[in-house]
Protein backbone atom coordinates (compact mmCIF):
# COMPACT_ATOMS: atom_id res chain seq x y z
CA UNK A 1 0.00 0.00 0.00
CA UNK A 2 0.98 3.56 -0.12
CA UNK A 3 2.68 6.05 2.20
CA UNK A 4 1.46 9.07 3.30
CA UNK A 5 3.22 11.98 4.74
CA UNK A 6 1.79 14.14 7.01
CA UNK A 7 3.09 18.16 6.00
CA UNK A 8 4.26 20.44 8.49
CA UNK A 9 3.85 24.53 7.45
CA UNK A 10 2.35 27.86 8.75
CA UNK A 11 0.16 28.00 5.45
CA UNK A 12 2.93 29.68 3.54
CA UNK A 13 6.04 27.33 3.69
CA UNK A 14 7.31 23.84 4.45
CA UNK A 15 9.38 23.44 7.78
CA UNK A 16 12.47 23.28 7.59
CA UNK A 17 12.77 19.34 8.25
CA UNK A 18 10.46 18.46 6.11
CA UNK A 19 12.96 17.90 3.45
CA UNK A 20 14.25 15.44 5.80
CA UNK A 21 10.83 13.44 6.43
CA UNK A 22 10.29 13.12 2.70
CA UNK A 23 13.04 11.04 2.09
CA UNK A 24 12.54 8.91 4.95
CA UNK A 25 9.13 8.67 3.39
CA UNK A 26 10.08 8.02 0.00
CA UNK A 27 12.86 5.50 1.40
CA UNK A 28 9.56 3.36 2.76
CA UNK A 29 8.28 4.06 -0.96
CA UNK A 30 11.12 2.55 -2.32
CA UNK A 31 11.37 -0.27 -0.03
CA UNK A 32 7.64 -1.08 -0.71
CA UNK A 33 7.29 -0.07 -4.36
CA UNK A 34 4.61 2.30 -3.72
CA UNK A 35 3.72 5.49 -4.38
CA UNK A 36 4.75 8.45 -1.33
CA UNK A 37 1.59 10.96 -0.76
CA UNK A 38 1.78 14.12 1.23
CA UNK A 39 -0.74 15.49 2.80
CA UNK A 40 -1.00 19.36 2.99
CA UNK A 41 -3.73 20.30 5.56
CA UNK A 42 -4.08 23.68 6.33
CA UNK A 43 -5.59 27.05 5.53
CA UNK A 44 -4.54 28.92 1.87
CA UNK A 45 -1.82 26.63 1.87
CA UNK A 46 -1.53 26.20 -1.71
CA UNK A 47 1.96 27.53 -1.75
CA UNK A 48 2.94 24.98 0.53
CA UNK A 49 1.52 22.13 -1.61
CA UNK A 50 3.28 23.50 -4.53
CA UNK A 51 6.59 23.45 -2.69
CA UNK A 52 6.26 19.89 -1.43
CA UNK A 53 5.11 18.73 -4.89
CA UNK A 54 8.30 19.51 -6.41
CA UNK A 55 10.38 17.06 -3.47
CA UNK A 56 12.16 14.40 -5.26
CA UNK A 57 9.86 11.13 -4.15
CA UNK A 58 6.79 13.11 -4.02
CA UNK A 59 4.07 10.83 -6.17
CA UNK A 60 1.18 12.81 -5.20
CA UNK A 61 -0.23 15.66 -2.95
CA UNK A 62 -3.56 15.76 -1.31
CA UNK A 63 -4.36 19.10 -0.32
CA UNK A 64 -7.44 20.09 2.57
CA UNK A 65 -8.14 23.40 2.54
CA UNK A 66 -10.46 24.82 5.53
CA UNK A 67 -10.65 27.68 8.33
CA UNK A 68 -10.66 25.05 11.25
CA UNK A 69 -7.14 23.52 10.11
CA UNK A 70 -5.67 26.83 9.55
CA UNK A 71 -3.38 26.61 12.82
CA UNK A 72 -2.87 22.83 13.11
CA UNK A 73 -5.16 22.14 16.00
CA UNK A 74 -4.24 18.37 16.80
CA UNK A 75 -8.05 17.31 16.88
CA UNK A 76 -8.69 18.83 13.21
CA UNK A 77 -5.62 17.78 11.39
CA UNK A 78 -6.86 14.32 13.11
CA UNK A 79 -9.93 14.05 12.01
CA UNK A 80 -8.90 14.99 8.30
CA UNK A 81 -6.47 12.35 8.10
CA UNK A 82 -8.18 9.75 9.38
CA UNK A 83 -10.12 10.46 6.52
CA UNK A 84 -7.79 9.24 4.24
CA UNK A 85 -5.42 7.40 6.90
CA UNK A 86 -7.40 3.56 5.87
CA UNK A 87 -5.93 3.22 2.46
CA UNK A 88 -1.86 3.67 3.32
CA UNK A 89 0.15 1.17 4.96
CA UNK A 90 2.41 3.91 6.86
CA UNK A 91 1.82 7.32 8.37
CA UNK A 92 4.35 9.21 8.58
CA UNK A 93 5.33 13.09 10.50
CA UNK A 94 8.05 14.47 11.30
CA UNK A 95 9.34 14.23 15.17
CA UNK A 96 8.68 18.11 15.64
CA UNK A 97 6.05 19.59 18.13
CA UNK A 98 3.83 19.51 15.30
CA UNK A 99 4.22 15.87 14.53
CA UNK A 100 4.58 14.86 18.16
CA UNK A 101 1.64 16.45 19.07
CA UNK A 102 -0.78 14.75 15.92
CA UNK A 103 0.81 11.75 15.05
CA UNK A 104 -0.70 9.79 18.83
CA UNK A 105 -3.95 10.63 18.50
CA UNK A 106 -3.85 9.55 14.85
CA UNK A 107 -2.47 5.95 16.16
CA UNK A 108 -4.95 5.55 18.77
CA UNK A 109 -7.85 6.01 16.26
CA UNK A 110 -6.83 3.32 14.04
CA UNK A 111 -5.85 1.13 17.12
CA UNK A 112 -2.46 0.76 16.24
CA UNK A 113 0.89 1.78 18.16
CA UNK A 114 3.23 5.07 17.00
CA UNK A 115 6.73 4.68 16.62
CA UNK A 116 8.26 7.71 18.12
CA UNK A 117 11.43 9.37 16.33
CA UNK A 118 12.62 6.94 13.83
CA UNK A 119 16.40 7.75 13.32
CA UNK A 120 17.08 4.51 10.58
CA UNK A 121 14.69 2.68 8.32
CA UNK A 122 15.82 -1.44 8.11
CA UNK A 123 12.32 -2.67 6.34
CA UNK A 124 8.84 -1.64 6.27
CA UNK A 125 8.38 -3.03 9.61
CA UNK A 126 11.87 -2.50 11.68
CA UNK A 127 13.12 0.45 12.87
CA UNK A 128 15.35 2.01 14.91
CA UNK A 129 14.95 4.47 17.69
CA UNK A 130 16.49 6.08 20.70
CA UNK A 131 15.60 5.83 24.16
CA UNK A 132 16.91 6.98 27.12
CA UNK A 133 17.81 10.12 26.42
CA UNK A 134 19.43 8.67 23.20
CA UNK A 135 22.05 6.39 24.97
CA UNK A 136 20.25 3.22 24.03
CA UNK A 137 18.71 2.72 20.63
CA UNK A 138 16.08 -0.05 20.25
CA UNK A 139 15.43 -2.07 16.81
CA UNK A 140 11.38 -2.67 16.82
CA UNK A 141 9.38 -4.31 14.90
CA UNK A 142 5.32 -3.58 13.86
CA UNK A 143 3.10 -5.88 14.09
CA UNK A 144 0.23 -3.37 13.42
CA UNK A 145 -1.25 -3.34 9.85
CA UNK A 146 -0.71 0.38 9.23
CA UNK A 147 2.61 1.62 10.99
CA UNK A 148 2.50 5.42 12.23
CA UNK A 149 5.38 7.10 13.03
CA UNK A 150 7.69 10.15 13.57
CA UNK A 151 11.48 10.31 12.01
CA UNK A 152 13.82 12.31 13.51
CA UNK A 153 14.84 14.93 10.85
CA UNK A 154 18.48 15.23 11.22
CA UNK A 155 18.86 11.43 11.18
CA UNK A 156 17.56 11.76 7.02
CA UNK A 157 19.16 13.63 4.22
CA UNK A 158 16.82 16.40 2.74
CA UNK A 159 15.29 15.36 -0.24
CA UNK A 160 16.18 16.87 -3.51
CA UNK A 161 14.20 19.56 -5.32
CA UNK A 162 13.22 19.06 -8.73
CA UNK A 163 11.98 20.84 -11.93
CA UNK A 164 8.38 18.70 -12.29
CA UNK A 165 5.87 18.88 -10.07
CA UNK A 166 3.49 15.75 -8.52
CA UNK A 167 -0.24 16.23 -9.31
CA UNK A 168 -2.51 17.75 -6.68
CA UNK A 169 -5.50 16.54 -5.60
CA UNK A 170 -8.13 18.66 -3.27
CA UNK A 171 -9.30 16.39 -0.53
CA UNK A 172 -12.30 17.10 1.97
CA UNK A 173 -11.57 18.35 5.14
CA UNK A 174 -13.61 16.78 8.11
CA UNK A 175 -15.54 19.43 10.33
CA UNK A 176 -14.37 21.42 12.83
CA UNK A 177 -14.18 19.34 16.09
CA UNK A 178 -15.31 22.58 18.05
CA UNK A 179 -13.78 21.50 21.94
CA UNK A 180 -10.49 22.76 21.30
CA UNK A 181 -9.74 27.00 20.25
CA UNK A 182 -6.54 28.42 18.99
CA UNK A 183 -6.26 31.58 20.77
CA UNK A 184 -2.53 33.12 19.97
CA UNK A 185 0.89 32.14 19.32
CA UNK A 186 4.05 34.24 20.39
CA UNK A 187 6.63 33.61 18.16
CA UNK A 188 10.32 33.82 18.72
CA UNK A 189 11.86 36.72 16.34
CA UNK A 190 14.70 34.97 14.61
CA UNK A 191 17.51 36.61 12.06
CA UNK A 192 19.22 33.35 11.95
CA UNK A 193 19.45 30.25 10.66
CA UNK A 194 16.71 27.43 12.30
CA UNK A 195 18.05 25.88 14.68
CA UNK A 196 17.13 22.30 13.53
CA UNK A 197 18.36 22.78 10.17
CA UNK A 198 21.24 24.93 10.82
CA UNK A 199 25.08 23.90 9.73
CA UNK A 200 26.49 25.46 12.59
CA UNK A 201 25.33 25.93 15.98
CA UNK A 202 26.70 27.81 18.92
CA UNK A 203 25.18 27.18 22.02
CA UNK A 204 25.59 28.76 25.46
CA UNK A 205 25.17 27.12 29.23
CA UNK A 206 25.24 28.36 32.73
CA UNK A 207 28.70 29.22 32.64
CA UNK A 208 27.76 32.67 30.71
CA UNK A 209 25.83 33.82 33.84
CA UNK A 210 23.66 36.32 32.58
CA UNK A 211 21.27 36.84 29.69
CA UNK A 212 23.56 40.18 28.39
CA UNK A 213 26.59 37.89 28.68
CA UNK A 214 24.99 35.65 26.09
CA UNK A 215 24.25 38.06 23.79
CA UNK A 216 27.56 39.91 24.15
CA UNK A 217 29.42 37.01 23.99
CA UNK A 218 27.95 34.74 21.52
CA UNK A 219 26.19 36.88 18.86
CA UNK A 220 28.69 38.27 17.78
CA UNK A 221 30.56 34.85 17.26
CA UNK A 222 27.35 33.31 15.47
CA UNK A 223 26.91 36.24 13.08
CA UNK A 224 31.00 35.08 12.26
CA UNK A 225 29.65 31.50 11.52
CA UNK A 226 26.56 32.24 10.09
CA UNK A 227 25.20 29.92 12.80
CA UNK A 228 22.32 29.22 14.54
CA UNK A 229 21.62 29.78 18.76
CA UNK A 230 21.37 27.10 20.70
CA UNK A 231 21.15 26.89 24.62
CA UNK A 232 21.21 23.97 27.84
CA UNK A 233 18.14 23.57 29.89
CA UNK A 234 20.45 25.86 32.69
CA UNK A 235 20.73 28.68 30.46
CA UNK A 236 17.39 28.52 29.67
CA UNK A 237 16.03 28.10 33.14
CA UNK A 238 18.33 30.78 34.21
CA UNK A 239 16.17 32.93 31.84
CA UNK A 240 19.09 33.56 29.48
CA UNK A 241 17.13 32.91 26.39
CA UNK A 242 13.62 31.45 25.54
CA UNK A 243 12.57 27.98 25.86
CA UNK A 244 12.91 27.06 22.47
CA UNK A 245 16.51 27.51 22.40
CA UNK A 246 16.90 24.58 24.43
CA UNK A 247 19.24 21.47 22.77
CA UNK A 248 18.71 18.48 24.19
CA UNK A 249 16.48 15.38 25.51
CA UNK A 250 13.26 17.74 26.07
CA UNK A 251 14.62 20.15 23.47
CA UNK A 252 15.39 20.20 20.00
CA UNK A 253 17.48 17.54 18.40
CA UNK A 254 20.53 18.97 16.45
CA UNK A 255 23.02 17.65 14.19
CA UNK A 256 25.04 20.02 12.73
CA UNK A 257 28.28 19.89 10.87
CA UNK A 258 29.86 22.19 13.73
CA UNK A 259 28.55 22.71 17.13
CA UNK A 260 30.11 24.61 19.60
CA UNK A 261 29.24 24.38 23.18
CA UNK A 262 30.61 27.16 25.64
CA UNK A 263 30.06 27.08 29.02
CA UNK A 264 28.23 24.04 28.84
CA UNK A 265 28.97 21.27 31.06
CA UNK A 266 27.50 18.11 29.46
CA UNK A 267 24.91 16.35 31.54
CA UNK A 268 23.19 13.45 29.72
CA UNK A 269 19.98 14.84 28.94
CA UNK A 270 21.95 17.88 26.54
CA UNK A 271 24.06 16.01 25.10
CA UNK A 272 21.11 13.74 24.23
CA UNK A 273 20.65 16.65 21.73
CA UNK A 274 23.44 17.26 19.91
CA UNK A 275 26.16 14.13 20.12
CA UNK A 276 24.94 13.50 16.23
CA UNK A 277 26.77 16.40 15.22
CA UNK A 278 30.08 16.18 12.49
CA UNK A 279 32.12 18.19 14.97
CA UNK A 280 31.92 19.16 18.15
CA UNK A 281 33.52 21.79 20.50
CA UNK A 282 34.00 22.80 24.12
CA UNK A 283 34.61 25.98 25.85
CA UNK A 284 34.91 25.33 29.35
CA UNK A 285 37.09 26.04 32.30
CA UNK A 286 36.54 23.45 33.65
CA UNK A 287 38.68 20.32 32.61
CA UNK A 288 36.61 17.67 33.74
CA UNK A 289 33.62 18.52 32.36
CA UNK A 290 31.69 15.94 30.71
CA UNK A 291 31.52 18.04 27.63
CA UNK A 292 35.28 17.00 26.88
CA UNK A 293 34.27 13.46 26.86
CA UNK A 294 32.68 14.03 23.40
CA UNK A 295 34.19 17.08 22.07
CA UNK A 296 36.61 16.77 19.03
CA UNK A 297 38.04 19.81 20.01
CA UNK A 298 38.29 21.25 23.47
CA UNK A 299 39.84 24.75 24.81
CA UNK A 300 40.08 25.09 28.88
CA UNK A 301 39.65 28.34 29.78
CA UNK A 302 37.67 31.47 30.67
CA UNK A 303 35.21 31.90 28.33
CA UNK A 304 34.88 35.50 28.34
CA UNK A 305 38.27 36.06 26.96
CA UNK A 306 38.23 32.52 24.15
CA UNK A 307 34.96 33.82 22.96
CA UNK A 308 35.98 37.42 22.22
CA UNK A 309 39.49 35.80 20.73
CA UNK A 310 37.88 33.36 18.63
CA UNK A 311 35.91 36.33 16.92
CA UNK A 312 39.02 37.86 16.38
CA UNK A 313 40.80 35.13 14.67
CA UNK A 314 37.77 33.56 12.68
CA UNK A 315 37.40 37.08 10.82
CA UNK A 316 41.17 36.98 10.19
CA UNK A 317 40.87 33.21 8.68
CA UNK B 1 -13.87 18.61 40.15
CA UNK B 2 -11.69 16.07 39.98
CA UNK B 3 -8.34 15.62 38.08
CA UNK B 4 -6.85 12.36 36.98
CA UNK B 5 -3.20 12.24 37.20
CA UNK B 6 -0.80 9.67 35.30
CA UNK B 7 2.82 8.93 37.23
CA UNK B 8 5.32 6.35 35.54
CA UNK B 9 7.92 4.56 37.71
CA UNK B 10 10.74 4.86 35.79
CA UNK B 11 14.95 4.54 36.11
CA UNK B 12 15.84 7.46 37.98
CA UNK B 13 17.36 10.32 35.67
CA UNK B 14 20.56 10.17 36.25
CA UNK B 15 21.47 7.07 36.65
CA UNK B 16 24.10 6.01 33.47
CA UNK B 17 21.91 3.29 32.26
CA UNK B 18 23.45 -0.27 30.67
CA UNK B 19 22.54 -2.02 27.98
CA UNK B 20 22.19 -6.53 29.37
CA UNK B 21 24.81 -8.23 27.40
CA UNK B 22 22.36 -10.27 25.27
CA UNK B 23 20.94 -6.69 24.13
CA UNK B 24 17.61 -8.17 25.28
CA UNK B 25 17.01 -4.51 27.40
CA UNK B 26 17.85 -2.51 29.87
CA UNK B 27 19.48 -3.49 32.86
CA UNK B 28 17.00 -2.21 35.64
CA UNK B 29 17.81 -4.85 38.37
CA UNK B 30 19.32 -3.11 41.35
CA UNK B 31 19.27 0.57 39.48
CA UNK B 32 17.85 3.24 41.36
CA UNK B 33 14.09 4.01 40.35
CA UNK B 34 11.75 7.39 40.55
CA UNK B 35 8.87 9.10 39.57
CA UNK B 36 9.18 10.01 35.75
CA UNK B 37 10.28 14.05 36.22
CA UNK B 38 7.60 14.95 34.04
CA UNK B 39 4.90 13.27 36.33
CA UNK B 40 5.77 14.81 39.29
CA UNK B 41 5.13 18.08 37.34
CA UNK B 42 2.01 16.93 36.38
CA UNK B 43 1.01 16.07 40.04
CA UNK B 44 2.47 19.43 41.28
CA UNK B 45 0.09 21.41 38.58
CA UNK B 46 -3.12 19.35 39.92
CA UNK B 47 -2.17 19.79 44.25
CA UNK B 48 -1.47 23.62 43.06
CA UNK B 49 -4.82 23.74 41.28
CA UNK B 50 -6.20 22.31 44.72
CA UNK B 51 -4.58 25.04 46.66
CA UNK B 52 -6.51 27.61 44.61
CA UNK B 53 -9.62 25.70 45.66
CA UNK B 54 -10.15 25.00 41.74
CA UNK B 55 -10.05 21.33 42.20
CA UNK B 56 -11.53 19.16 45.16
CA UNK B 57 -9.80 15.56 44.40
CA UNK B 58 -7.10 14.03 43.10
CA UNK B 59 -6.91 10.55 41.73
CA UNK B 60 -2.92 9.52 40.53
CA UNK B 61 -2.65 6.40 38.73
CA UNK B 62 0.06 4.12 37.81
CA UNK B 63 0.38 1.20 35.62
CA UNK B 64 2.49 -1.61 36.29
CA UNK B 65 4.64 -4.05 38.62
CA UNK B 66 3.47 -4.04 42.09
CA UNK B 67 6.86 -1.76 43.00
CA UNK B 68 4.46 1.41 41.28
CA UNK B 69 2.99 1.59 44.83
CA UNK B 70 6.09 3.54 46.03
CA UNK B 71 5.79 5.94 43.03
CA UNK B 72 2.24 6.21 43.97
CA UNK B 73 2.62 6.72 47.69
CA UNK B 74 5.42 9.56 46.25
CA UNK B 75 2.36 11.41 44.34
CA UNK B 76 -0.06 10.85 47.85
CA UNK B 77 2.58 12.52 49.80
CA UNK B 78 3.19 15.34 47.41
CA UNK B 79 -0.90 15.75 47.92
CA UNK B 80 -2.97 13.78 45.83
CA UNK B 81 -5.86 12.15 47.67
CA UNK B 82 -6.03 8.89 46.55
CA UNK B 83 -4.81 6.11 44.11
CA UNK B 84 -4.94 3.81 42.22
CA UNK B 85 -2.95 1.01 40.52
CA UNK B 86 -3.47 -1.24 37.91
CA UNK B 87 -1.08 -3.80 38.32
CA UNK B 88 0.78 -6.50 35.68
CA UNK B 89 4.03 -7.56 35.30
CA UNK B 90 3.28 -7.50 31.48
CA UNK B 91 5.30 -4.82 29.22
CA UNK B 92 2.80 -2.05 28.79
CA UNK B 93 3.31 0.43 25.54
CA UNK B 94 1.57 3.69 25.12
CA UNK B 95 -1.15 2.57 23.64
CA UNK B 96 -2.50 -0.14 26.07
CA UNK B 97 -1.72 2.41 28.68
CA UNK B 98 -3.90 4.88 27.03
CA UNK B 99 -6.85 2.19 26.97
CA UNK B 100 -6.13 1.33 31.09
CA UNK B 101 -6.31 4.99 31.52
CA UNK B 102 -9.56 5.35 29.23
CA UNK B 103 -11.05 2.65 31.19
CA UNK B 104 -10.47 4.70 34.30
CA UNK B 105 -11.58 7.72 32.94
CA UNK B 106 -15.16 6.11 32.03
CA UNK B 107 -15.10 5.02 35.53
CA UNK B 108 -13.98 8.21 37.34
CA UNK B 109 -15.32 11.18 35.24
CA UNK B 110 -12.53 13.49 36.05
CA UNK B 111 -12.53 16.98 34.37
CA UNK B 112 -8.96 17.26 33.78
CA UNK B 113 -6.69 14.59 32.85
CA UNK B 114 -2.70 15.52 33.84
CA UNK B 115 -0.01 13.23 32.53
CA UNK B 116 3.59 14.04 32.03
CA UNK B 117 5.44 14.75 28.37
CA UNK B 118 6.76 11.84 27.76
CA UNK B 119 8.81 9.35 30.21
CA UNK B 120 12.31 9.38 30.19
CA UNK B 121 12.70 5.57 29.60
CA UNK B 122 11.07 4.95 26.42
CA UNK B 123 11.05 9.05 25.34
CA UNK B 124 7.87 8.06 23.22
CA UNK B 125 5.62 11.55 24.12
CA UNK B 126 2.40 9.57 22.92
CA UNK B 127 0.30 8.86 26.39
CA UNK B 128 -1.36 11.34 26.73
CA UNK B 129 -2.12 12.35 22.96
CA UNK B 130 -3.93 8.64 22.80
CA UNK B 131 -5.74 8.91 26.04
CA UNK B 132 -7.47 11.96 24.40
CA UNK B 133 -8.04 10.17 20.88
CA UNK B 134 -9.65 7.55 22.58
CA UNK B 135 -11.99 9.04 25.12
CA UNK B 136 -12.51 12.29 22.04
CA UNK B 137 -11.18 14.71 24.48
CA UNK B 138 -9.24 18.02 23.07
CA UNK B 139 -5.57 17.98 23.93
CA UNK B 140 -3.05 20.38 25.13
CA UNK B 141 0.46 18.68 25.28
CA UNK B 142 4.04 20.77 26.19
CA UNK B 143 1.66 22.45 28.45
CA UNK B 144 4.07 25.47 30.34
CA UNK B 145 1.18 27.23 31.83
CA UNK B 146 -2.33 26.00 32.78
CA UNK B 147 -4.98 28.29 34.16
CA UNK B 148 -8.97 26.98 34.20
CA UNK B 149 -12.23 29.15 34.00
CA UNK B 150 -15.62 28.40 33.62
CA UNK B 151 -15.89 25.09 32.37
CA UNK B 152 -12.50 25.73 29.91
CA UNK B 153 -8.49 25.06 30.62
CA UNK B 154 -6.66 27.43 28.93
CA UNK B 155 -3.45 26.42 28.42
CA UNK B 156 -0.03 27.57 26.60
CA UNK B 157 2.37 25.01 24.84
CA UNK B 158 5.84 25.21 24.09
CA UNK B 159 6.25 25.09 20.06
CA UNK B 160 9.22 24.69 18.50
CA UNK B 161 9.34 28.64 17.11
CA UNK B 162 8.04 29.32 20.83
CA UNK B 163 4.83 29.45 22.45
CA UNK B 164 0.83 28.99 21.48
CA UNK B 165 -1.95 29.43 23.75
CA UNK B 166 -5.44 27.21 23.35
CA UNK B 167 -8.70 26.68 25.19
CA UNK B 168 -9.80 23.31 25.95
CA UNK B 169 -13.37 22.76 26.51
CA UNK B 170 -13.46 20.41 29.52
CA UNK B 171 -13.25 17.54 30.19
CA UNK B 172 -9.81 17.63 28.79
CA UNK B 173 -6.26 16.54 28.44
CA UNK B 174 -2.82 18.12 29.64
CA UNK B 175 0.73 16.73 29.06
CA UNK B 176 3.24 18.80 31.17
CA UNK B 177 6.82 20.24 29.58
CA UNK B 178 9.03 20.75 32.00
CA UNK B 179 8.84 24.50 32.09
CA UNK B 180 5.14 24.69 34.36
CA UNK B 181 6.32 24.36 37.56
CA UNK B 182 8.78 23.37 40.03
CA UNK B 183 7.67 20.47 41.99
CA UNK B 184 7.77 20.52 45.74
CA UNK B 185 10.24 18.26 48.16
CA UNK B 186 8.37 15.67 50.30
CA UNK B 187 8.62 16.14 53.47
CA UNK B 188 8.53 13.87 56.87
CA UNK B 189 5.00 14.48 57.70
CA UNK B 190 3.69 14.57 54.36
CA UNK B 191 5.15 10.19 53.94
CA UNK B 192 3.69 9.46 57.13
CA UNK B 193 -0.06 11.17 56.23
CA UNK B 194 0.82 9.09 52.25
CA UNK B 195 0.78 5.89 53.76
CA UNK B 196 -2.66 6.03 55.00
CA UNK B 197 -4.22 7.67 52.21
CA UNK B 198 -6.02 4.57 50.26
CA UNK B 199 -4.33 3.22 47.36
CA UNK B 200 -6.53 0.23 45.45
CA UNK B 201 -5.62 -2.38 43.26
CA UNK B 202 -6.67 -3.32 39.69
CA UNK B 203 -5.54 -5.42 37.19
CA UNK B 204 -6.19 -4.65 33.00
CA UNK B 205 -8.21 -7.36 33.01
CA UNK B 206 -11.08 -6.18 35.19
CA UNK B 207 -10.76 -3.05 33.55
CA UNK B 208 -11.51 -5.39 30.02
CA UNK B 209 -8.57 -4.01 28.76
CA UNK B 210 -5.74 -5.90 26.43
CA UNK B 211 -2.86 -4.80 27.06
CA UNK B 212 -0.58 -7.15 24.45
CA UNK B 213 2.38 -4.98 23.33
CA UNK B 214 2.22 -4.25 19.36
CA UNK B 215 5.79 -3.13 19.25
CA UNK B 216 8.35 -6.06 19.05
CA UNK B 217 12.02 -4.66 20.55
CA UNK B 218 14.22 -7.09 18.53
CA UNK B 219 16.78 -5.45 19.98
CA UNK B 220 18.73 -3.06 22.54
CA UNK B 221 21.88 -2.04 21.83
CA UNK B 222 24.71 1.14 23.00
CA UNK B 223 24.92 3.90 20.26
CA UNK B 224 28.15 4.15 18.51
CA UNK B 225 30.44 5.65 21.00
CA UNK B 226 31.47 9.09 20.46
CA UNK B 227 35.37 9.36 21.24
CA UNK B 228 36.84 12.09 22.72
CA UNK B 229 38.99 14.20 20.68
CA UNK B 230 41.90 16.31 21.61
CA UNK B 231 42.16 19.20 23.86
CA UNK B 232 44.17 22.97 21.89
CA UNK B 233 46.20 25.04 23.73
CA UNK B 234 44.85 27.72 22.39
CA UNK B 235 42.40 29.73 19.94
CA UNK B 236 44.65 29.79 16.95
CA UNK B 237 45.27 26.23 17.29
CA UNK B 238 41.81 26.02 17.18
CA UNK B 239 40.31 27.70 14.12
CA UNK B 240 43.52 25.57 12.16
CA UNK B 241 42.07 22.69 13.38
CA UNK B 242 38.74 23.55 12.07
CA UNK B 243 39.77 24.97 9.12
CA UNK B 244 42.74 22.32 7.96
CA UNK B 245 41.49 18.65 10.02
CA UNK B 246 37.40 18.92 10.44
CA UNK B 247 37.11 21.11 7.31
CA UNK B 248 34.08 22.75 8.75
CA UNK B 249 35.24 26.20 8.20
Amino acid sequence: MTILLIAEHDNHQLKGGMHNAVSAASTLANLSGQELHVLVAGHQAQSVANEVAQLAGVAKVRLADATQLAEGLAENVTATALKIAASYSHIVLLASAYGKNIAPRIAAKLDVAQISEVIAIRSLDTFERPIYAGNVIATVQSTDPIKVMTVRGTAFEAAAVQSQNAPLESIEAAPETGFSQFMRRELTQLERPELTAAKVVVSGGRGLGSAENYTKLLEPLANQLGAALGASRAAVDAGFVPNDYQVGQTGKIVAPQLYLAVGISGAIQHLAGMKDAKVIVAINKDADAPIFGVADYGLVGDLFELVPELVTELQKA
Amino acid sequence: MKVLVAVKRVVDYNVRVRVKPDHTGVDTAHVKMSMNPFDEIAVEEAVRLKEAGLVTEIVAVSCGVALCQETLRSALAMGADRAILVETNQELQPLAVAKILQALVKKEAPQLIILGKQAIDDDANQTGQMLAALCDLPQATFASKVTLMDGHAQVTREIDGGLETLSLTLPAVITTDLRLNEPRYLTLPSIMKAKKKPLDTLSPDTLGVDVTPRLKTLKVAEPAARLAGIKVPDVKTLVDKLKNEAKVL
